[in-house]
């Protein structure tokens, strides 16, 4: 295991790899709960673990909120037992009010009196995570967070987290395998492969990159970046959508004007050409220029990245094209893309709030 | 019915829980989340007692309270009488015998307890001494309470330690099960059938009170 990142307040740092990465030990790590024979590892001005000067601090006397895979709530406790476990820090006056306030803030309000076993996957998951705030932490750490609820409410949830880490003045790392995840909630990624970094940096520019072809092989390539809902065409079902680069045009899907949207545009989904076209039923196309072309043995398509204004975009291209159409850095291009094929991730709360 | 017998019989039992549970505690705990060198032994040795005959584990406990051993003479010399037949033996006899009876379940019941829950306890800012009053130990409860209740029965039915090491003599080692036995030698059917009736209703009523107790503990699996 090899690996090095930072993460500060207001950023969202995915680990993301495959099962048996070693993402879970980074985690525990951080925690306290696991002992790597070489590291070290700090949050602010405190060191909690330094092997070379024999520094640990055990897990309990670490500010951490852990959200656990399985949430391991404590089963003979009410919800609200529960969250108080973790709020030990606190006057023993203030606590009960705290714990009912964090599960209000999770939307379980209701719920204080109930035990674990009669509350469904959802709820224990969000129980887990008011416990984890309840530790007023200096780090949030939340492993596979979403791995055992069904689909639905994994968008939920999903949602739910995001807009929540919005309000909370801490790092938040996330452990998933899930690719969702990371481009649903992730301002930075960890990518791992066997124990070693694949790749790390800020979300769009690791998602920019040409060159990642574990991603490539894993989900496919595709950039992500960040837009503003400026218009609803409601008649047309379409929204605008304003980013650093232009507009778009994107199937509606429930998106609300003004709202921050996260947009992901698979590569192979983008069509180059050197002049704009006319006459086609396209929605979007792009001028911009080629800041690489990345060809790989391994794999039959050429990677060209598209830098359109601050974003750039991949292109999936054949060998063949590439030749054709004599693609090199430099170049300008229009890159043309159909609007179902954008990905509209939505990070508003708002369509939490709709299904409460 | 031998009042005196039927008294022994319940501090014994009594007696042996009051010993054995905080050790049983300690160990069965130990034995739940710690991996160690020589654990196998470890276990092995501690359900000895529940497949050896109670009359050879009677003969080596009594050998070892013996007035030749350093144990038999340290407790000679702090109580002024030999430890062997002696109520004091008999106790410390009937732990021995116990062992497995206690640390067994109590292990069992650590050992349900799921790591990560160990860990949330622990990211909750919980001292470990916290960790096991808050966490563990309510959730290891049901194997305490087996412990328990497993001590205290075979505990009034133990024979065979008891006579080896104890002895029969009223008033002092003399418990129920073994009155039985000597009530019968004197012929006495109807004496022996009044306390064997009253060690049927001690344990009935101690199932009892164990399936009460445990619902409370654990009502969705009541």
């Amino acid at each position: 295991m090899d690996v090095e990142f930072t993460c500060h307040s207001g950023e969202v740092l995915a680990i993301f790899g495959p099962s048996g990465s070693g993402k879970t030990t980074i985690l525990r790590s951080v925690a306290g709960l696991y002992r790597p024979g070489h590291a070290s590892i700090r949050s602010g001005a405190e060191t909690w673990s330094d092997t070379d000067r024999a520094a640990f601090v055990p897990p309990h006397r670490r500010a951490v909120g852990l959200v656990f895979q399985e949430y391991a709530l404590f089963p003979h406790l009410t919800a609200v037992r529960n969250v108080m476990t973790a709020l030990g820090h606190r006057p023993r006056v203030e606590r009960r009010d705290r714990a009912e306030a964090l599960l209000n803030l999770v939307h379980l309000g209701g719920h204080s009196a109930k035990k674990p076993s009669v509350l469904s996957g959802g709820e224990r998951q969000r129980i887990a995570l008011a416990r984890a705030l309840a530790r007023d932490p200096a780090v949030l750490l939340l492993d596979e967070p979403f791995a055992a609820v069904d689909r639905s409410l994994r968008r939920r949830l999903q949602n739910e987290i995001d807009s929540l880490r919005r309000t909370l003045d801490m790092p938040l790392i996330l452990v998933t395998h899930d690719f969702e995840d990371v481009v649903r909630l992730a301002t930075h990624v960890l990518m791992l492969e066997r124990g070693r970094a694949v790749a790390s940096g800020p979300i769009s520019t690791l998602m920019s990159r040409p060159d990642l072809s574990w991603l490539r092989e894993a989900v496919g390539l595709g950039s992500v970046f960040d837009a503003t809902v400026t218009r609803v065409h409601a008649d047309r079902g379409l929204v605008e959508l304003t980013f650093d680069g232009g507009t778009l045009l994107a199937p509606a899907g429930g998106a609300a004007p003004n709202a921050a949207v996260r947009v992901r545009i698979p590569a192979r989904e983008i069509v180059l050409a050197t002049n704009p076209p006319t006459g086609l039923s396209l929605h979007n196309v792009l001028p911009g220029v080629v800041t690489a072309v990345h060809a790989d043995t391994a794999f039959a398509a050429v990677v060209v990245q598209l830098t359109v204004g601050g974003v750039a975009l991949l292109a999936e291209v054949t060998r063949d094209a590439v030749g054709r159409l004599g693609i090199d850095a430099g170049q300008h291009l229009h890159a043309l893309i159909k609007s179902v094929s954008i990905e509209l991730l939505a990070s508003d709360a708002h369509d939490a709030e709709d299904n409460r | 019915m031998d009042w005196a017998a039927l008294r022994i019989s319940l501090w014994l039992g009594a007696g042996t829980i009051a010993i054995l549970l905080p050790f049983g505690v300690w160990f069965g705990r130990l034995l739940a989340v710690r991996d160690f060198r020589g654990k196998l032994l470890v276990e092995a040795l501690v359900t000895v007692p529940l497949v050896l005959p109670p009359t050879v584990l009677g003969f080596y406990l009594l050998v070892t309270f013996g007035a030749r051993s350093p144990i038999g003479q340290a407790f000679q010399a702090l109580a002024g009488h030999p430890l062997p037949f002696s109520f004091q033996g008999l106790l410390l006899a009937s732990a021995i015998a116990n062992m497995p009876f206690v640390v067994q379940p109590i292990q069992r019941g650590f050992e349900a307890i799921p790591s990560d829950v160990r860990d949330a306890a622990a990211c909750c800012g919980l001292t470990p001494w916290q960790q096991f009053l808050r966490i563990e130990l309510p959730l290891a409860w049901p194997g305490v309470l087996t412990a328990s209740i497993l001590t205290f029965a075979h505990t009034l039915g133990e024979f065979g330690v008891v006579l080896m090491v104890g002895g029969n003599l009223p008033g002092q080692t003399r418990t129920l099960s073994v009155a039985i036995y000597d009530r019968m030698q004197a012929f006495d059917d109807r004496g022996a059938g009044v306390m064997a009736a009253t060690l049927l209703a001690i344990a009935v009523a101690t199932l009892m009170t164990t399936t009460a107790l445990s619902r409370r503990v654990n009502p969705s699996r009541g």
